[in-house]
């Protein structure tokens, strides 16, 4: 399986942001887009989610345009973006319960509560998420990543706001999905410290 | 599929209850818009019973129209937007489930509380009857239909006016049709035709205006 993107060319605002950009990331591989603020990072992993649409070029997923069979598509993929989607007055337990039968995915409370102490929650499953810090919130969203099974990982800035061991331990979690034949495009200002050759995509001139 | 749609009630009605304002804000706005009416016109029974369903009905739209605003939009700040749309999940029924959400914490307490402001407009009891089933097949509608101005507007920053401006006509038809039942309840006839036809207004609603959110929320969060 793979995820190709051909020639994809988007403007915002007048910018051209990227002009006929091709890439493939296959099982097992990790693609790492790099390039300044403001340089198309974002915009481009919306476009992969098929959530922004304004842009020429052709998404594909296992060779076919992700229009195609989009419930097909979004079912094994796994966006994590800048705003989590984590709601303030409800609890990480509430709220990754939500976030997983959204994904279709039967989930049990004990499954919730191993995934947030993988991320080092544990004993915060009740405490309602607008009292976490930042970086703990960020730490709920990435939870998902233990708890829902999807194929393709699309993180945007996940590292960001997390402390030196919770980076440590995402990435062991990103080199098990790989070596699981899971696919991860991630952008990140920092380099990823794992025992997969990471690709890099540089946007921006 | 149906358990994103109770999973989404569930979730939604726990946020109402945990920011209570959302809660109270609307019903607040009704019972105090209702009850200036007596000091600002009239104390009269004649006078206040002639304008009773008119008072609750444009006032239980206002109070609607007031909260719709919000169904989206704190979904849109924080990112469960983007999620929503990319679920494997048929959107309607997530939409459904927000609106159904949005509705038992704002028509139906209002619907619950409307009795008693009756009394207070000197309504006989036979309008009283038929304000209650108006409300209660009416207000569904107008968080429907207010749901696709929601959508439409949650990407704004500023959407407050244009979603009154694309929504209000289209309560015009739910209000003239509840304001009529009532009066021809007060009047002793029958008002069974009017409820039929708010009957087939929710029907309609309950199987159009959810696609109508959704290609809303969809151009809404592609820019």
């Amino acid at each position: 399986m793979s995820l190709e993107g051909i020639g994809i060319t988007c403007e915002r605002d007048r910018r051209m942001l990227f002009e006929n950009l091709d890439f493939q990331v296959s099982d097992g591989e990790i693609l790492r887009i790099e390039g300044s603020n403001g340089s198309g990072k974002t915009t481009l992993l919306r476009i992969i989610c098929g959530l922004f649409h304004s842009y020429d070029g052709d998404i594909k997923w296992q060779g076919k345009p992700i229009s195609d069979d989009f419930a097909g598509y979004v079912d094994q993929l796994l966006y994590i973006g800048h705003a989590g989607g984590v709601k303030e007055s409800l609890s990480p337990e509430e709220n990754l319960s939500w976030l997983a039968s959204l994904q279709d995915q039967e989930v049990s409370q004990k499954n919730i509560w191993e995934a947030l102490a993988q991320v080092g929650l544990w004993g915060y499953e009740d405490v309602l998420c607008g009292s976490l810090s930042a970086g703990q919130k960020k730490r709920v969203n990435l939870a998902r990543l233990f708890l829902i099974k999807a194929k393709l990982w699309l993180l945007d800035e996940p590292f960001s706001s997390i402390d030196v061991d919770g980076v440590k331990n995402l990435e062991v979690q990103i080199e098990q999905h790989l070596d699981g034949g899971g696919i991860v495009m991630l952008t990140s200002h920092q380099l990823l410290n794992i025992n997969h050759a990471v690709r890099s995509l540089l946007l921006g001139y | 599929m149906h358990n994103i749609f109770f999973a989404t009630v569930r979730r939604d009605l726990k946020i109402a209850y945990r920011n209570s304002s959302d809660l109270l804000n609307p019903l607040a706005f009704f019972f105090i818009v209702v009850t200036l009416f007596p000091l600002g016109i009239s104390p009269s029974p004649q006078v206040l019973s002639g304008l009773a369903p008119g008072v609750l009905w444009v006032a239980a739209l206002l109070a609607t129209l007031l909260s719709v605003d919000g169904l989206f939009k704190s979904d849109y700040e924080d990112g469960s937007l983007e999620q929503i749309l990319i679920s494997p999940q048929p959107l309607f029924m997530v939409v459904l489930g927000k609106v159904v959400g949005h509705w038992l914490v704002t028509g139906f307490p209002l619907t619950l509380l409307t009795p008693v402001l009756a009394v207070m407009l000197f309504l006989p009891v036979d309008g009283i009857i038929a304000l209650e089933l108006t409300l209660l097949i009416g207000t569904p509608i107008l968080s429907l239909i207010g749901a696709i101005g929601a959508g439409l507007t949650v990407g704004l920053k500023r959407g407050g006016l244009l979603i009154s401006v694309l929504i209000l006509p289209l309560y015009v038809p739910v209000l003239i049709l509840g304001t009529l039942a009532v009066q021809a309840g007060v009047d002793g006839q029958s008002f069974a035709g009017h409820l039929l036809w708010m009957g087939s207004l929710l029907v309609m609603g309950l199987g159009l205006a959810p696609l109508a959110t959704a290609a809303g929320l969809r151009i809404s969060a592609s820019s």
